[in-house]
């Protein structure tokens, strides 16, 4: 809401600097998030008077306009078709800064020859005086502007941009702003009364309102004015629309615009002439009634939109915009000028569903005070005989069938402390609201009042209402401040909480970059991380309203957003690439919200520290991503077993299931070709995927200490001969299972030349540790005979020569 | 006899004393010829058995050899220190070469934040919970007491399910906020209650650099007897003072959102230009941070609380801002577009 402080002081005297206004205003809620000072840059023009035009001796489209500036008169070359002597205007001294009316750009006025003419000055537009756009001629100031003034004296202003919060449509006004000033800065609010000369035939025999629906329509006023001639408005007055941001039309939509802009009421004027059969209906839109608004465009309107209609069609669609054909154009002479008030809910859906909003609607749809019409409507039909020559029915129509009783508030200064956390006494609450218009009364205990919520504050219903209200006169700024007390609320550990934490730290410190992808991707994504490019699984969640394509659907997997992520990074990262997210995939279940589940995504690419002076790195491959998975469990106390597996996205015979326990909670394996492919990846990519909420369940219970054995240990080297279908983990459980085995660690595998075809060699490093006593070599050698016998027996295995 | 094997002794300890190269080999000579068992030594013991002249005579040159040994081990000890150093010297190190690379990630700058928010927050007592993301129309805009067609809801463009009940409502919506939250923690758990809330939440909006349909948001929530709008106040800005350090100024002024009452809004200084007004400030010289107040009697009431005996109060604030902030980072799509060369650099 744009304000004019010029207009501001007509009903508040401010002696206040404005920085302490804007200041006191925002700290009261009423944000100033912009201003904008008109005039600021008009040094050197004065208000002129107009007293001699004449003919340019060398150019017939020039004029030589000789203009009163009290002490002195100037005579300037001029171009402009609307010279008229007698008029005031505004005169720019050499020297002044303008706005060039071609190029918009800011020039500084100097002494200039014209066809021969020495012009010593310039008539100016409110173009190049940067009020408006309009350049067509010079700007006409009102006959009262006084000759000779500054015209930043005369008609520069300050306008403020303030952020209405939506509880506050009276604040939508200049009035509400107004009082707002005087509540927080003190003064006196002078709002002038209201006089109309009404005419003696009653409004009644003119025009009859009747609401068919006043679930939507709680009140609906009209006047009529009669023998009204349509002109453009007053200077002031367009000069205050302009300052507001809205365009001068005609003096008669100029009125109802600003008396919306000057009470916070919309209002509406109709050609009364065209109103067939003098009648007014407020009722519900019926199915494919169509209107044209005022915009020109034609609309289908639905049947719970609320339009005004009169006995034939709809005139007008309530509170948004209304109709064209009952327009007030040059040749309207009765105007019927509407002052309603409408249900918000149905402005605010009707506004939605037509994609329709205007300064009315957004108006409406807030929730105005039912006791506002009445006010407005005589404010204008005021302005409409004072500006229009127009002559006013007596009486004004008023139907009211949502008039209701508004009950007083009882507040304590116990309940003030008790939400504010500071000691209010009974009479400072009641200086803070009157100041904003409340009124209190005493009540039969001492420290409560009763209070009576003004007319136009909608917003206002319960305690916590008052106690704000209270909090804000104060200032928020005095509000003392205080920390939270016992008790302490008892709390439940989450552990997913610290899981994710973990993993995140673990990750990290195996050399993991994290990453945060979005929720929301396309199916056409989300197929690539299949070879057959097709999506598995249940139709994913869809955004009714997605932005785009690319974000319409809830992702079911971690996969996507990573591996694209990925592939974008290859772009520009050589070395090898480790990334991972923990979040949330969304899975899809029968008329409730999704299952929201907490994965673990991890992808691993190229060689791992990339160039280095002191050697090749090692590459990545399958056993670099199973180690960190080996790393991540047992830092959480899991025991973990891969066994053949993986999924469609991973390269068949290069992935594995994750089991814990008996649960598998992930896969891990080498990225299918056909996924890297998709994915438009480079190189061979390896991926970790654990489902947390699994993992979370088969977290280990509380850890025991092992003691540390007293004695040596005893170390012996053994090389295998298996056949190759034996896996390393056959020969491992079995060795590992021998009680006096400490430590079994495979340190190499070879196949080849030197062992027979369809065998391989597994070397091992065995430790022995007995945490009673010091093993002696026969003890050793016996358990080692037995080892190897078990393993010749089970798996056929061998010692290698 | 002795003299000659003096002079034997000699010459032959000179020579050895000449190849030794190190002070191992060095120590090994000592032992040699100046230990307990060395000839020197040996012969020194003989000299009691000799007469007396020839005592004197060989005891004199005996312990002038000793002397010269004792010299010309010292001697020979300081050159070999002398060599060893110098040749560290000439194996010492370009320590300009780089170190080994660890290989060590980062967390997400938004991760990062969070966890610095949720300690601050813990440290206060305030317990991390989490809901759902996508939400019922309740929970996210109906029970914070926004009904259908309040115009608050204009402030939240809201991306919907494409779920549809038989009445034919589309009840279910990716949450514009994490509000909701605060209604599914009061439902479950009576008062006292002290949560923050922190989590993914979605706008219909489109991006530029200040704007991405996508952010975190960290809720909080403190339910008992007796909770003020002071409590508030410094809980707030407590939080401000350990985040933003104690220099930065804050403001807490009136502000509006339909489940809270009195509402509020906390600003900082602004980081750019300190309260002069600046770009980055739109010229006010602050900076909002936290939109909050006190539980509204309404929310309450339908979560089955009695307003008239609890109070409580509520805030939120939008997570991405504060690394913006700090780090001058000027596109908010710069967080999840992922690029590991943005990632890195926190
Ligand atoms: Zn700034």
């Amino acid at each position: 809401m744009k304000v004019s402080f010029r207009w501001l002081s007509d009903y508040v005297d401010i002696s206040a600097p404005l920085e302490e206004v804007t200041e006191r205003l925002t700290m009261a809620g009423l944000e100033v998030g912009g201003m904008q000072v008109i005039g600021a840059g008009w040094n050197n023009i004065v208000v002129g008077k107009i007293v001699g035009v004449d003919a340019h001796p060398n150019a017939d489209r020039l004029r030589l306009v000789t203009v009163e500036l009290g002490k002195q008169q100037s005579t300037v070359v001029c171009g402009a078709p609307n010279l008229t002597i007698g008029d005031n205007v505004a005169f720019a001294h050499v020297g002044a800064q303008l706005i060039e009316g071609d190029s918009g750009e800011v020039i500084q006025l100097t002494s200039a020859r014209i066809r021969g003419v020495v012009s010593e000055g310039m008539v100016c537009s409110e173009k190049e005086l940067g009020i408006s756009d309009r350049h067509e001629g010079i700007m006409i100031l009102p006959p009262e502007a006084p000759v000779g003034t500054p015209l930043s004296e005369y008609l520069g202003d300050t306008i403020l941009d303030l952020d209405i919060t939506p509880n506050r449509p009276d604040c939508l006004s200049v009035i509400g702003v107004a009082r707002e000033i005087v509540a927080v800065l003190g003064g006196r609010l002078s709002i002038p009364e209201i006089h109309c000369e009404e005419l003696e035939s009653a409004i009644d025999s003119f025009v009859s309102v009747e609401i068919a629906d006043p679930d939507l329509c709680p009140r609906y006023c009209a006047s009529l004015l009669t023998e009204v001639k349509v002109g453009s408005s007053p200077q002031w007055l367009q000069q205050r629309l302009l300052a507001c941001g809205m365009r001068p039309i005609s003096n008669i939509v100029d009125i109802t615009n600003y008396v919306m802009l000057e009470y916070g009421q919309p209002l509406h004027a109709f050609d009364y002439d065209r109103i067939h059969g003098k009648q007014i209906i407020v009722r519900r839109a019926e199915k494919g009634e169509t209107m044209t608004a005022l915009d020109g465009v034609e609309r289908t309107l639905g049947q719970d939109m609320l339009v005004i209609a009169d006995k034939e069609r709809v005139i007008a669609i309530a509170g948004i915009m209304g109709g064209l054909d009952t327009e007030v154009t040059a040749n309207t002479t009765s105007v019927l000028i509407e002052s309603a008030n409408f249900n918000q809910a149905a402005i605010h859906r009707g506004s939605v569903n037509l994609r329709l909003s205007s300064e009315a609607s957004l108006r409406f749809e807030k929730g105005l005070s039912r006791d506002l019409p009445v006010v407005a409507l005589k404010r204008a039909t005021e302005l409409m005989l004072e500006l229009t020559g127009g002559k006013v029915a007596k009486g004004v129509i008023d139907v009211y069938p949502g008039k209701r009783q508004v009950e007083p508030i009882l507040l304590s200064a116990a309940e003030v402390k008790r939400l504010l956390g500071m000691e209010v006494g009974v009479s400072e609450i009641v200086r803070t609201l009157e100041l904003l218009g409340f009124g209190c009364e005493q009540t039969e205990l001492p420290s409560s009042v009763r209070v009576n919520v003004p007319w136009w504050r909608t917003d206002i219903s319960c305690t916590a209402d008052l106690v704000e209200e209270v909090a804000r006169i104060i200032g928020y700024d005095n509000i003392p401040t205080t920390m939270l007390g016992a008790p302490l609320p008892e709390h439940e550990s989450v552990p997913m909480l610290a899981l994710r934490r973990k993993l995140r730290s673990i990750l990290v410190s195996c050399g993991f970059q994290e990453v945060l992808t979005y929720s929301l991707t396309s199916l056409e994504v989300m197929s690539r991380i299949s070879p057959e490019l097709q999506l598995t699984g249940a139709v994913p969640v869809k955004v009714a309203n997605p932005m785009s394509r690319d974000h319409e659907y809830l992702r079911t997997s971690l996969r996507t957003g990573l591996l694209s992520v990925l592939a974008r990074n290859q772009k520009y990262e050589e070395n090898g690439i480790r990334l991972f997210e923990i979040g949330k995939v969304f899975l899809p279940q029968e008329k409730d919200l999704p299952q929201e589940k907490e994965m673990l995504c991890a992808v691993l690419s190229s060689s791992q520290g990339g160039l280095s002076w002191r050697g090749e790195a090692e590459p990545v491959d399958f056993f670099s991503a199973k180690g960190v998975v080996e790393t991540l469990l047992s830092r959480l106390e899991l025991a973990a077993s891969f066994e053949t597996g993986g999924d469609e996205s991973l390269c068949p015979g290069r992935g594995a299931d994750i089991t814990v326990g008996n649960d598998k909670v992930g896969v891990i394996g080498e990225l299918h070709p056909k996924v890297s492919e998709a994915f438009e990846l480079s190189g061979t990519a390896y991926l970790i995927e654990i489902d947390l909420d699994k993992l979370e369940s088969s977290a280990g219970g509380p850890k025991k200490y092992e003691p540390i054995s007293r004695y040596p240990s005893t170390t012996r080297d053994i090389a295998l001969l298996v056949d190759e279908p034996i896996t390393h983990e056959q020969v491992y459980d079995i060795v590992k299972g021998f009680s006096l085995v400490d430590q079994v660690a495979l340190f190499d595998l070879y196949s080849g030349e030197q062992v027979s075809v369809g065998k391989k060699s597994f070397a091992f490093r065995i430790v022995y540790q007995s945490p009673t006593h010091t093993l002696t070599d026969e003890e050793v050698d016996k358990v080692q005979q037995q080892i190897l016998d078990k393993l010749a027996r089970e798996l056929g295995a061998s010692l290698r020569a | 006899m002795v003299l000659n094997q003096l002079e034997e002794l000699t010459s032959r300890a000179f020579d050895e004393l000449g190849k030794v190269t190190n002070l191992e080999e060095l120590e090994a000579w000592r032992i040699r010829y100046l230990g307990r068992k060395s000839s020197l030594i040996q012969i020194l013991r003989l000299l009691a058995t000799l007469p007396l002249e020839d005592r004197r005579v060989a005891g004199a040159r005996a312990n002038e050899v000793k002397k010269t040994f004792e010299a010309r081990l010292a001697e020979k000890k300081t050159s070999l220190e002398l060599a060893a150093t110098l040749s560290l010297q000439r194996e010492s190190l370009d320590v300009t070469l780089p170190g080994e690379r660890v290989l060590l990630g980062r967390l997400h700058p938004t991760t990062q934040i969070l966890d610095e928010i949720c300690h601050i927050f813990q440290d206060m007592g305030f317990q991390v919970v989490e809901g759902p993301e996508v939400e019922w129309e309740y929970y996210n805009f109906e029970a914070l007491n926004m009904p259908a067609d309040h115009p608050a809801r204009d402030m939240f463009a809201t991306l919907w399910i494409d779920f549809e009940t038989e009445a034919g409502d589309r009840p279910m919506l990716l949450r514009t906020h994490t509000s909701p939250v605060q209604i599914r923690v009061m439902e479950k758990s009576p008062p006292p209650i002290r949560i923050i809330a922190p989590g993914r939440v979605y706008r219909y909006e489109a991006t530029d650099a200040t704007h991405e349909w996508m952010f975190y948001q960290v809720e909080g929530l403190a339910v008992d007897r007796n909770i003020t709008l002071a409590d508030l106040k410094g809980t707030l800005f407590e939080f401000a003072r350990r985040l933003f350090g104690k220099e930065r100024k804050c403001r807490f002024r009136c502000d509006y959102f339909p489940f809270v009452e009195p509402g509020v809004e906390v600003a900082i200084d602004c980081f750019v230009c300190g309260g002069a007004g600046c770009r980055l400030c739109g010229n006010s010289g602050w900076i909002e941070i936290i939109g909050a107040g006190m539980v509204h009697p309404e929310v309450l009431r339908r979560v089955d609380i009695d307003p008239e005996v609890y109070s409580g109060f509520a805030f939120g604030m939008g997570v991405e801002r504060i690394p913006i902030l700090r780090y001058g980072i000027d596109d908010i799509r710069l967080f999840y577009s992922n690029d590991v060369r943005f990632l890195r650099q926190f």
